[in-house]
């Protein structure tokens, strides 16, 4: 996985609750069998219309903001569908950071993996920061994301500063694979298997 | 003195192979489920890597989300990607040595439905699957939750999960579901109250009379829409009924190890006096049959009251949400629930694809008619569940009545096989999300019970079952 230490991109709003997977990838795009190549679908509904022409009013459509790295979400960002193919799409198209003042706990893991930052923030501080995106045709500048700092520097200098589970912060900056670090423990794992299996043998 | 723990932290306790100083676990995972939609990345990411299934007997593989319903599916699935994925499924279980049931398979069913069917799904056991409705299995006391593809991929190679325990919440229903109120209307009402971010963070056990009175079938019905209100697990502690229903099948315990194993699955309740992080509670009593009316399963409305007007909720946020979903669903303010007409009618899902859904749709729909330009599906959750509505003639209460009676499988629950909604079609559903466009592109969804639905499929309205 790429590492992610910090980042300097145009953020885009898209102040709406209740964002769900659906509506980040519809279904009929997970008959894929790989990771790649969901961008150019990634928010189809609200994207395109129904002759599958952009639609104007869309943030991610106008030309100020085609190139986020970032984006501010409303309450519950990624409920519904497990679907990795979500942040597949997202980060496909170019998105690294998501910020809201929730997500959706599937989502949250989901991102991670795939090297987007998921910041949460009061509702308050992120209608500040979604102020300052922009909005109409106009992007509000380049917003940069600090990870080794935990910080969030505005258009206009003002930093906000936010928390970060450590194991999920190191895993980031390091861009690890979980798979490797868990296979470490192959003899940890080993233990338990025969601990289970004399105290509960119906199990295997 | 040991601190009482909850139900909760003693199936995640007996699960921690090992934890970091920051809470991070190492959580043993006993049943993992996969299908064809969210394994394909995992498989390869083993193979790239070269690693192998840690234990692939504690993995099954069933298709069930691109399967197509109609009588013709094991000759011909016209779609070239549904079946590329499909053909993955069983080649990626040959080559890594999984179980697999193939569509041909009496079996074959969702993924949600079997686990408990074949007696995979046990009380005590951690089970997880790439797919949300993971939390159905909970409700014969299994700490079951939806995961992501790399976390199957992980699971896979490790037979564990790296993750932090969630909070405890209690949702707590004194009472007694009154007739024609089903574990359906109950899970709704109980989103509508605490919204679809109210269990996020936190691990739901349903406590009360209402669970303890509720069938299985009822039980998985709750457990299964628990993620609809965020919580990624729900639970209800093993009891006799849960012994019963296990007793036999093919997977379940036999011999001594069955009687060792409900020596076990008797400890596993919360113990008296433990804490929860959060709790709602919900009188059974009053309760009515429930719809949702927007595009989020929070938008649940006992089917007496009116679509609501957005300016109506204070949250500023709500309102936009609420104008938009109006909007999308093609619905005025004011308008009464039960004046709502319907173009199809679907019955199925992991959400209510039992025979004890069958058969509540069944006993509402015999002797009388579907309504003239309403198109109604039936779909069994199973190819077992099927088997048994026919040997109840039920199949042929659907059929006189004018309904489909299909071959089991997800259908008209997510848009992904051919039983899709045409733009601007109006489906009551018993599936679990009314997303936009989650059962087609433009399709409007309103969530109701099996027994609301088919008394929508009579009238061609959202329908008072109770009335009918």
């Amino acid at each position: 996985m790429e590492k992610f230490k910090t980042l300097k991109a145009v953020a885009a709003p898209l102040p709406l609750v209740n964002v769900d997977t659906d509506m980040i990838i519809p279904a009929r795009f997970l008959k894929t069998i790989k990771r790649t190549g969901l961008g150019k679908s990634a928010f189809y509904a609200m994207r395109y219309d129904e002759r599958g022409n952009e639609r104007p009013d869309f943030i991610l459509n106008k030309d100020a903001y085609r190139h986020s790295k970032i984006l501010i979400a409303g309450d519950n960002f990624g409920c519904g569908s497990s679907r990795e193919h979500a942040p597949w799409a997202m980060a496909d198209f170019g998105l690294r950071c998501v910020i809201a003042p929730s997500f959706a706990d599937i989502f949250y893991g989901n991102s991670f993996k795939n090297g987007i930052l998921c910041i949460v923030l009061p509702q308050a501080e992120v209608d500040k920061l979604s102020a300052l995106a922009g909005s109409g045709n106009t992007a509000g500048g380049e917003f940069t994301v600090d990870l080794e700092k935990l910080t969030i520097t505005a258009p206009d200098g003002s930093v906000t500063s936010f928390t970060l589970d450590g194991t999920k912060r190191h895993n980031m900056l390091e861009g690890l694979d979980d798979i490797g670090i868990t296979l470490k423990s192959v003899d940890a794992i080993a233990a338990f298997e025969q601990k289970q299996h004399r105290e509960q043998p119906w199990l295997s | 003195m040991t601190q009482p723990t909850t139900l909760y932290d003693k199936l995640w306790n007996s699960h921690v192979v090992s934890v970091d100083q920051g809470g991070t676990a190492v959580l043993y995972i006993d049943l993992h489920l996969v299908h064809e939609v969210t394994s394909p990345q995992a498989f390869e990411g083993l193979r790239a890597a070269g690693r192998k299934v840690h234990a692939p007997q504690k993995t099954f593989a069933v298709p069930d989300h691109n399967v197509p319903t109609t009588a013709d599916r094991l000759q011909v699935i016209k779609d070239p990607e549904g079946r590329l994925q499909l053909e993955m499924l069983e080649s990626n279980c040959r080559d890594f040595g999984v179980p697999y049931v193939p569509i041909s398979d009496i079996r074959q069913g969702i993924v949600h439905i079997i686990g408990p069917e074949q007696g995979l799904t046990q009380p005590g056991k951690t089970i997880v699957c790439g797919d949300s409705h993971t939390s159905t299995h909970g409700a014969l006391g299994a700490l079951a939750f939806g995961i992501g593809t790399s976390e199957v991929e992980h699971v896979l190679a490790t037979q564990t999960l790296v993750m932090k325990k969630a909070k405890n919440m209690r949702v707590v229903v004194d009472g007694k579901l009154p007739p024609g109120v089903t574990a359906k209307d109950l899970v709704l009402a109980i989103i509508g109250k605490m919204g679809t971010g109210g269990g996020t963070g936190h691990v739901i056990e349903y406590v009360g009379e209402a669970f303890t009175n509720m069938s299985m079938e009822g039980r998985m019905t709750v457990c299964n829409m628990t993620i609809e209100g965020g919580a990624r697990a729900g639970l209800v502690a093993p009891d006799d009924k849960t012994f019963e229903y296990l007793k036999g099948r093919p997977y379940a315990p036999k011999g001594v190890l069955w009687e060792q194993a409900v020596a076990y699955w008797k400890t596993l309740k919360s113990d008296e006096g433990a804490q929860f992080d959060k709790e709602v509670h919900l009188l059974a009593d009053d309760l009515v049959p429930y719809v949702t009316w927007g595009t989020s399963p929070e938008d649940a409305l006992p089917i007496t009251a009116k679509v609501p007007d957005p300016k109506s909720f204070a949250d500023p946020a709500k309102e936009v949400a609420a104008a938009r979903s109006l909007d999308y669903m093609a619905l005025t303010p004011g308008t009464p629930l039960d004046q709502i007409k319907v173009d199809k009618v679907f019955i199925g899902s992991c959400t209510n694809g039992r025979i004890e859904d069958m058969r509540a749709a069944a006993e509402v729909m015999k002797g009388r008619k579907v309504a003239k330009g309403v198109g109604v599906l039936v779909v069994p959750g199973s190819g077992l569940v099927k088997h048994q509505a026919e040997e109840e003639g039920l199949d042929q209460i659907f059929i006189d009545a004018g309904a489909e009676w299909r071959e089991p499988g997800c259908s008209m629950c997510l848009g992904m096989n051919p039983d899709i909604l045409k733009a601007g079609e109006r489906c009551a559903s018993t599936s679990n999300r009314n997303f936009e466009g989650r059962q087609g592109i433009g399709g409007r969804t309103h969530l109701v019970s099996p027994a609301m639905a088919a008394a929508a499929a009579i009238t061609g309205h959202l329908t008072d079952v109770r009335k009918l």
